[in-house]
């Protein structure tokens, strides 16, 4: 029962707070949330309710005012920025709404891009590309240039490249949140099915209660604390 | 991230939007063009001149002449019966040096080999074909080393009349190459005070190239000189026949500037002025040295609008690529990474620029050096109008490539310390 171990992200206490002291504006008040290794959990809320802020502080993008986060029993604080790079470069990976992949580049390039920052080689992160690509199904496009994929493509070549490194925890942003319900449909199963078949963690924000739905855990917050969290 | 994919990564980005780059390479184009074929004008300039210097190679010779006194206003001098007149008209009207003078300037110590030069007049020269050509002649003083086409140098201590020859008169003269010239006999022909023509035959000891400061002249012996003179005043008294132009005379070859300003110092006291050849020659450096600095200064001026360019460029380039670095810095790209991203895309925007710029220059120097020795440099064999030493090309290159670096700073620290979370957001 008291094994911290089970969490590869131990949440206390967390404060957010933006602006100064007049116009502070608290995005986050006291978050307790621990997240067990291979689990898929929902953060759910309207917007402006701080979902997006504890995600970013999750993921190690952005510093609490107060509070602390741990990450594979590490408390973050004391990790150097150098130390966070490399942490997020090697064990997370990130599914955005907005893709963000450089529409000149070939599929395979934006794939492989994390290798790139790590400083794998160009033979080994080719190979591991290919791999990833035919894991997403997308072996054909490899050389296509980014520009002339369709929605659901895109969003499978983020998946892609979020798979390169073998991550123990994928973050995602409103992952379906530009695609059709169709296609939507598909990523959710191929996200899942990774969370599923390989232990990957998974954090998904989202309003989309159908999405949340198929979580294995919902927290809930509103006005910067959580006021549910269910396990189903 | 290792060097070589930042590297690669860089240059597809300048890539990215070409116009915009091409128009920041041009203007680093312009500015190292200028400074490049400056460098390269000036290089060729000095090079010849030192080659020339080399050449003449009588460096530990002083010129000694009458001081000219060119103070304006300075109000009416009194009469001294040792000085001279040393205002510029009585100088020009009389700017000779007597047997008095000579034994001035013998009394200065430090000075050895003095040798009055008598200015003699030929009517003309004429060799194998008879053909009669004007010519000036001028005194071989010892110790000169002129670059010799064929033959050998002349020699004042023979008794024997010689002459050094200028390659221009071989043919005219009616001999088939200079090599075939040497060893003949020329005939000069020079009026004494009655305007009698009278010969003096003399031997080609070598033909000589053209050069900036021999003038086109022939240089003779000393026998062959004293012969003319004697012919050009027979029979006038020893005071106006004894009059040169200027006199000559050696210091220690191995004398430091300080030892040489003394001796001039001390001929300057005594009414006289001195120059060795490096003073006659660095007349002609100056103004060369002054014209380099101003183009030079211009070429900066260039490179300067050049380098803020570079910055806004680039500024531009981080703003379109915000959201780029975002995702990047949030799959764990370091801040000195992305700083050495954008860095080496402004020092490559450098190196193209300073590389086609200098490339262009030495070719525009190619095309002139080949039009100037076709044209006006023909005269002047050996000179290369534009000369580009590799070093001070690479030089050019490297510093352009430096200050683009320093101009990139700016733009590269903003993309370094950028926020991975508002540039994720940013629209």
């Amino acid at each position: 029962m008291d094994g911290p171990i089970d969490y590869i992200i131990g949440v206390k206490n967390l404060d957010k707070a933006y602006g100064k002291k007049d116009s502070e504006f608290k995005a986050l008040k006291g978050i307790n949330l621990d997240i067990k290794q291979g689990e898929s959990i929902a953060i759910i809320g309207k917007s402006g309710s701080g979902k997006s802020t504890l995600m970013h502080l999750l993921a190690l993008l952005d510093s609490p005012t107060d509070g602390e986060i741990d990450i594979g029993g590490r408390a973050s604080s004391n990790l150097s920025r150098r130390e966070k790079d490399v942490l997020r470069n090697e064990q997370f990976g990130f599914v955005f709404q907005q893709f963000f992949i450089n529409a000149n580049n070939s599929v395979l390039d934006n794939v492989i891009l994390p290798l790139k920052i790590a400083g794998v080689g160009r033979r080994e992160r080719d190979k591991r590309g290919m791999h990833v690509l035919k894991e997403v199904g997308l072996t054909d496009k490899a050389k296509n240039k980014a520009v002339f994929l369709s929605g659901g493509e895109k969003q499978r070549v983020v998946i892609a490249r979020a798979l390169i490194n073998n991550p123990n925890i994928i973050f995602a942003d409103e992952p379906t949140g530009n695609l059709d319900s169709v296609t939507g449909q598909k990523i959710e199963d191929m996200l899942f099915h990774l969370n599923k078949s390989k232990q990957i963690t998974l954090i998904i924000v989202t309003h989309d209660s159908e999405l949340a739905a198929r979580c294995d855990r919902q927290v809930r917050l509103k006005d910067g604390k959580i006021i549910e969290d269910i396990r189903l | 991230m290792k060097f070589t994919d930042i590297f690669t990564m860089a240059a597809s980005n300048m890539l990215r939007s070409k116009v915009r780059t091409l128009l920041t390479i041009l203007a680093i184009f312009i500015g190292s063009f200028t400074i490049t074929l400056t460098v390269g004008l000036s290089s060729g300039v000095s090079a010849y001149i030192d080659k020339q210097v080399n050449s003449v190679g009588a460096k530990n010779v002083l010129i000694i002449r009458p001081k000219v006194d060119i103070q304006i206003g300075s109000g009416p001098k009194k009469y001294n019966p040792n000085q001279k007149n040393t205002s510029v008209q009585a100088t020009l009207a009389n700017a000779m040096l007597n047997d008095k003078d000579i034994g001035k300037i013998k009394t200065q110590s430090g000075l050895t080999n003095f040798r009055a030069i008598v200015a003699v007049a030929p009517d003309y020269i004429s060799g194998s074909n008879g053909e009669k050509y004007q010519i000036n002649t001028q005194p071989f003083i010892d110790g000169s080393k002129f670059e010799v086409v064929s033959g050998s140098l002349i020699d004042n201590h023979i008794s024997q009349y010689e002459l050094l020859l200028p390659e221009a008169y071989i043919k005219l003269l009616g001999y088939s190459s200079s090599d075939q010239a040497i060893g003949k006999i020329v005939t000069i022909a020079i009026k004494n005070p009655t305007s009698k023509q009278e010969i003096v035959l003399a031997r080609i000891s070598g033909v000589q190239q053209e050069s900036l400061l021999t003038q086109g002249g022939a240089f003779v012996n000393k026998p062959l000189s004293d012969r003319l003179a004697a012919i050009q005043y027979q029979g006038l008294p020893v005071e106006i026949a004894h009059r040169y132009i200027a006199a000559t005379a050696q210091f220690d070859i191995n004398a430091n500037k300080n030892s040489i300003q003394i001796i001039k110092d001390g001929l300057s006291k005594k009414g006289y002025m001195s120059r060795t050849i490096d003073d006659q020659i660095g007349i002609v450096k100056q103004v060369i040295d002054a014209i380099t600095a101003v183009l030079i200064f211009f070429g900066a001026i260039a490179l300067l609008a050049a380098s803020v360019g570079i910055i806004n460029t680039l500024f531009m380039s981080v703003q379109e690529r915000t959201k780029e670095i975002g995702l990047m810095k949030a799959m764990g790209m370091g801040q000195s990474k992305v700083f050495l991203l954008f860095s080496v895309e402004a020092v490559l925007i450098g190196f193209w620029g300073s590389l086609f710029g200098t490339i262009a220059a030495i070719s525009v120097g190619q095309v002139a050096n080949r039009v100037a020795s076709d044209g006006f440099l023909k005269d002047l064999p050996g000179f290369s109008l534009t000369l580009f030493p590799i070093m001070s090309v690479a030089l050019i290159i490297a510093t352009v490539m430096l200050i683009a670096f320093l101009s990139g700073t700016l733009p590269s620290r903003r993309a370094a310390t950028q926020d991975p979370i508002d540039a994720l957001r940013y629209e």
